[in-house]
Formats: C-alpha cells, sequence, structure tokens
C-alpha cells in the first residue's frame, strides 16, 4: 500500500498527502526537499539533479519498506524529482500516516535521513556568479549485502 | 555464471555525476575482464586506462546489478556494475 518513485515530472504535494490516510489514523507528517535560493553564501539560481533512475527507484522502495517495519503503517508515500530544477521547487515529498504522531514524525524523518545516505542521486548546483558545480556528498557506507 | 565457462566475461560498467565527466562524458561502458574477476579488479583495471580514468577513486562505493556491493563481489557476464559518488539526494 505505500508508494514511492523517481521521476523528471514536477512533484505535487497535495497528490502525495493523498496517497496516505485512513479513518484509523490521526496523524499525518509530510515534509518536502525544495531548491533555496543560496548555499554558503552564494545565489543559487537553480539545482540539476542526476540519478541511477532503476537502482534509484529499487533503492526508495526499499527505503520504505524499511521505515513501514519500523513504523508499523503501511500508509506511506515518497517521491524524489530528478532533472533541472528552479528555486523554490520540490526535489522531494514524503507523507506518512499513523494512529498517532511519533510513528508518523518518526517514519518521515527515517526516511529523508536513509535517501541522504544511500539513494544513488547527485546534485549540481547552479549559481549566478560562477560555473555549476558537483555537490559533496556521503559514500554510502554499508559496501556489503544490504539484506535481502 | 557457470563453473565451466572460459575466457573474458563482458560487464557494463555506469558511470554518474562527477564520475562521468572526469572521463570525458558517456554513461555506459563495455569492459572485458578475465574470469572471476572481482569489483576491486575492475576499479583497477578502470584506473590504468590514464587521463581522467586514473582519478576515479581506488575504493569506491559499487552497486552490482542495483545493489550496493563489495569489492570481493565475483563479477559475471552481462553485470551492470555501478560506480557510485557521495551521494547528494534530498
Amino acid at each position: 500500500m505505500s508508494w514511492s518513485d523517481v521521476t523528471k515530472d514536477p512533484i505535487d504535494p497535495g497528490a502525495v498527502l493523498a496517497r496516505v490516510g485512513r479513518p484509523g489514523d490521526g496523524a499525518v507528517a509530510f515534509f518536502a526537499g525544495v531548491v533555496r535560493d543560496e548555499n554558503e553564501g552564494r545565489p543559487v539560481s537553480g539545482m540539476e539533479y542526476e540519478g541511477y533512475d532503476e537502482m534509484a527507484r529499487d533503492e526508495l522502495a526499499g527505503i520504505v519498506a524499511e521505515a513501514a517495519g519500523r513504523a508499523g503503517t503501511q500508509r506511506i508515500a515518497a517521491v524524489h524529482r530528478l532533472g533541472r530544477l528552479a528555486v523554490g521547487e520540490v526535489s522531494v515529498a514524503i507523507a506518512v500516516s499513523a494512529p498517532h504522531r511519533a510513528e508518523a514524525f518518526a517514519a518521515a524523518r527515517y526516511i529523508i535521513e536513509e535517501i541522504k545516505k544511500r539513494l544513488p542521486v547527485w546534485k549540481r548546483e547552479h549559481y549566478l556568479d560562477r560555473e555549476a558545480e558537483w555537490l559533496e556528498g556521503s559514500l554510502p557506507v554499508e559496501r556489503g549485502n544490504r539484506g535481502a | 555464471m557457470t563453473e565451466t565457462n572460459s575466457g573474458p566475461v563482458d560487464v557494463t560498467v555506469l558511470l554518474f555525476a562527477a564520475h562521468r565527466e572526469l572521463v570525458g562524458g558517456a554513461r555506459d561502458t563495455i569492459v572485458s575482464l578475465p574470469e572471476r574477476a572481482t569489483v576491486d579488479t575492475l576499479l583497477a583495471r578502470l584506473r590504468a586506462r590514464g587521463g581522467g580514468w586514473s582519478q576515479l577513486p581506488r575504493r569506491a562505493a559499487v552497486a552490482v546489478n542495483r545493489r550496493y556491493a563489495g569489492g570481493d563481489t565475483v563479477l559475471a557476464e552481462g553485470d551492470e556494475v555501478a560506480l557510485i559518488p557521495p551521494v547528494a539526494g534530498g
């Protein structure tokens, strides 16, 4: 019942939210990552996301499944955008509903932190005042088999 | 994957982001390796090509057939091997 995707299409936060929730859920947590207009004092004009699409899709589905298992809710939706994004556009959106807020917040937090650690996606920041560059990322640490 | 198979195995190497630009642009490259070659063998071969290739990391995060894999993973004919630069999603 959970849903995830990696896409070049713009993300509609309302559509992501609409994928979760049920009458027994009293809490809905929503997180969006948005392209901001500066980084370390430099004016940013946009962000370009490159992904290993096929693997990113599998990896995001795996992260969502882990979050579902930990939080005990299947009402999770997560989507990551690829391609060229302007300032203010949504790069990632996560919605989780659960009976209570603790599980909903925890699952959303887990998903965004794992995305940052291991989703095979890279971003090149475009600046107003100089050439674009790839941003420093984090090396996925678990190189062995990551469970089934 | 069969033990009786002899001769080289061809794998598809995928490069992304800064790695791809280091070697001049193509995402996919076919590489022939000796039988029973590992991920680490492949990385050493790629670096030995010289130029931008020599700047690829000695040890990198690697995915074999779209799953993270260790340097001692043995490669088989047709495997898709992706070098994963430090990730920066979100």
